[in-house]
């Protein structure tokens, strides 16, 4: 039995990971919102805000593992829920064919390249850099 | 544009106005929130693209990130901060506007009345951030 399409419905290619997709969007939007929300609050409203933003203030942020893993939790969330709404724009805008082959193949690159490098970014960086002038640095360098 | 009628059958009625095609959303609330949220996302998923490689610059030194990070804290970079703030807080209740409208029969009913409430949550949002972004941005 065929089942009833309906006009607005994605073409179905096979499986069902349109309707996986079309949920991850909606599952990570309601954590993105928390996640970005809170990055900005932290970064943008809490006292000098912008101005306040240094080395020394990334590095005091993630000498705390609460805050590495709230960046890398949004990296990855924000970074595939954006590319696969970017895939929705290829998607609409061109037709089948390479050039729709090409940008979808961009985006993936792109995102996979990102969310590994800020990744790694997060986890291997190095706070208090010998040879570095004090004065850059976390409070904590000191000693 | 004048009806003309090729003859033959006759219409009961005038027809319902013929809207174009694939009218759903076109020239109302749900379509400029559909435009908006379709600009806006694109917009933070490029900001976000730039905004990991000047994060990673953390582990180049803390000269070369600092002095990325200067950038941002210009007058002129300040009003992109707000630009792209209130792209994203549009973006994230809109968002939420959708989910409630695919999930929930009220939200489905009253999606007119939810974008308004989007746009009003916006406002306030956007009234708390911006004075004491702007003040930061311009007090240094
Ligand atoms: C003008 C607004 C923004 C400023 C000033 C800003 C600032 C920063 C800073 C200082 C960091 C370093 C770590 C930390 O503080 O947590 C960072 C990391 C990060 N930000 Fe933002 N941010 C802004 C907007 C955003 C937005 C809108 C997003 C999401 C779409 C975002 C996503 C991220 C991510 C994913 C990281 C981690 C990067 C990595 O893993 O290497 N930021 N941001
Ligand atoms: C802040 C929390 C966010 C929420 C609640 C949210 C929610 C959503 C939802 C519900 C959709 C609709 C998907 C559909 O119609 O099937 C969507 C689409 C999209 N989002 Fe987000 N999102 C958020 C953050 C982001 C971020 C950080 C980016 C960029 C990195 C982004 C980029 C996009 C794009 C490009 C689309 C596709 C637009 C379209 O198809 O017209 N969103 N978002």
């Amino acid at each position: 039995m065929t089942a009833i399409e309906f006009p607005g419905e994605p073409r179905r290619r096979g499986s069902n990971l349109e309707k996986w997709g079309w949920i991850y969007m909606r599952a990570s939007g309601v954590v993105l919102l928390v996640l970005i929300f809170g990055h900005l609050f932290m970064n943008l409203m809490v006292g000098d805000g912008i101005q306040a933003i240094d080395f020394g203030f990334v590095g005091g942020k993630w000498a705390d593992p609460f805050w590495q893993w709230w960046d890398v939790l949004m990296l990855w969330l924000a970074l595939i829920h954006g590319a696969n709404g970017m895939r929705t724009l290829v998607n609409d805008y061109t037709n089948p064919g390479t050039v729709q082959k090409v940008l979808k193949g961009a985006l993936f690159a792109a995102a996979a390249v990102l969310i590994i490098l800020g990744t790694l970014v997060v986890f291997t960086f190095e706070p208090c850099p010998a040879g570095a002038p004090a004065d850059l640095l976390p409070s904590f360098c000191a000693a | 544009m004048p009806e003309t009628s090729a003859g033959t059958l006759t219409t009961p009625e005038k027809p319902a106005k013929q809207k174009p095609g694939g009218t759903l959303y076109r020239g109302h609330e749900g379509m400029w929130s559909w435009v908006l949220h379709r600009i806006t996302g694109v917009a933070i998923f490029f900001f976000l693209l730039v905004h990991i490689l000047d994060t990673a610059l953390v582990r180049v030194s803390p000269e070369a990130y600092n002095a990325v990070i200067g950038a941002y804290q210009t007058p002129i970079m300040g009003l992109g901060e707000v630009a792209l703030v209130g792209a994203i807080v549009f973006h994230a209740f809109n968002g939420l506007r959708i989910i409630l409208v695919d999930f929930w029969a009220w939200a489905t009913r009253h999606q007119k009345v939810l974008f308004w409430v989007v746009i009003a949550l916006w406002v306030v949002t956007m009234l708390a951030f911006t004075p004491r972004h702007l003040i930061n941005v311009f007090s240094h």
